[in-house]
């Protein structure tokens, strides 16, 4: 989180105070921001329940592991996400991003930012026996958040321009609900492979 | 009746054979004593047994049935004491425990979750992180399952013994006597010599190359 803000607060720095290149480059640095912070908190999602044999002890018991994956996926986003989304605002303020804008911006990372945990678990679920899958997990993941980032940051870029944006909206809840559906078997699908 | 019993299993482990055309079964109140070097397969032929790892090729049946089709029914009678304990080093001993009956659908009163301690040496240290405790301790926490599971029918134990002073080996064998005593079957692992007072099936797996 504080890597998120750091991030944040320093491209008005950067690239200096004028409002209106910071509202063009605004919500992008923001979704950006949140995709790599997300990153590094999502390694150590499973890996210190994988070193310590918590998980096979869960494995090997009769709770249902999508279900356990998906209690952890929210643990992740409750923990790592929701106080970036809390602070949004304040960073909002620091990029001059208006009204409209910002309410704009928070719905794509409320409907957003819980499928960077669920996608991202899998690929977790698929390095957590790799000794250094940080790197690899980046690699893995970042292609696969970048339609999420397009819809995303065009959702307030239509914002800013006044126009509607519910189509954008509309996208990115439809692959947020699909992949709260199968997330989950697939995380605990990756773990069991993991397993070997 | 056969609690678990193999057929034809072989298993490779980066590219190489540890084991193949296994076959063996473990009857009710039966004990097998899986004997190898380091490196001939004794951890991933348990790992197998309990449904961790798929085998290569061949069955893994449980009370006749494959343990792939009745997984749920196979792990609510199993207790799989495995070389990663199991236990998160920044809980404490009683809260572990208690999370491991919890998952495993074992009710148990906190009570007996401190009488279970108390028998194993681990006075006053309940409260506790578990990181703070010694190896031995540690592993005398997660051997504490052994007192919980009341309907388990199949222990898979993998070097149970391990940092443990004679004291605890003889309370572990005794409670593991016990169990087999009880109808259970128990697999088991060790490089010392079993000290258990009961007839022992043996099973030699070679290092190959």
């Amino acid at each position: 989180m504080l890597f998120f803000i750091l991030v944040i607060s320093l491209f008005p720095l950067a690239v200096g105070p004028e409002p209106k290149t910071l509202q063009l480059i605004g919500p992008g640095v923001i979704w950006v921001a949140a995709i790599l912070s997300s990153l590094l908190g999502l390694e150590r999602l499973f890996r210190d329940d994988f070193q310590d044999g918590s998980l096979e002890q869960l494995m090997l018991s009769n709770t249902s592991l999508p279900a356990a994956a998906l209690v952890k996926v929210l643990a992740h986003w409750l923990t790592s996400i929701l106080p970036l989304i809390i602070l949004s605002p304040l960073l909002a303020l620091f990029l001059h991003l208006n009204e409209p804008m910002y309410w704009a911006l928070l719905k794509t990372l409320l409907l957003g930012t819980p499928l960077l945990s669920l996608i991202g678990a899998i690929a977790v679920g698929l390095t957590v026996g790799l000794n250094r899958g940080g790197v690899l997990l980046a690699l893995l993941l970042l292609p696969v958040f970048i339609p999420l980032l397009i819809f995303a940051t065009s959702a307030v870029e239509s914002a800013s321009m006044q126009l509607q944006y519910s189509a954008q909206l509309a996208i990115i809840g439809a692959m947020f609900l699909l992949s709260l559906a199968l997330a989950p078997f697939a995380i605990a699908y990756a773990l069991r492979v993991s397993q070997t | 009746m056969a609690v678990i019993s193999v057929i034809n299993l072989s298993v490779v482990k980066t590219d190489r054979l540890l084991f193949e055309h296994l076959n063996f079964a473990v009857e009710q109140g039966g004990l097998l004593y899986v004997k190898g070097q380091n490196g001939a397969g004794k951890t991933s032929l348990l790992r197998v047994l309990a449904g961790l790892v798929n085998a290569d090729s061949g069955k893994v049946y449980f009370s006749q049935q494959n343990i792939k089709d009745c997984r749920d029914d196979y792990h609510q009678h199993l207790v799989y004491f495995g070389h990663k304990l199991g236990i998160n080093l920044t809980l404490s001993a009683v809260e572990n425990l208690q999370y491991w009956c919890k998952q495993h659908q074992v009710v148990i009163s906190v009570d007996r979750i401190f009488n279970t301690l108390a028998q194993l040496n681990l006075v006053g240290l309940e409260d506790i992180p578990v990181a703070n405790l010694s190896a031995g301790q540690q592993r005398r926490v997660a051997l504490a399952r052994f007192w919980f599971k009341q309907n388990a029918k199949l222990w898979i134990l993998d070097e149970p013994f391990t940092a443990l002073d004679n004291q605890g080996i003889e309370l572990i064998s005794k409670q593991i006597t016990q169990f087999l005593i009880g109808g259970g079957a128990v697999v088991i692992t060790s490089h010392q010599a079993l000290r258990l007072d009961y007839p022992t099936d043996e099973l030699t797996l070679e290092y190959r190359i």
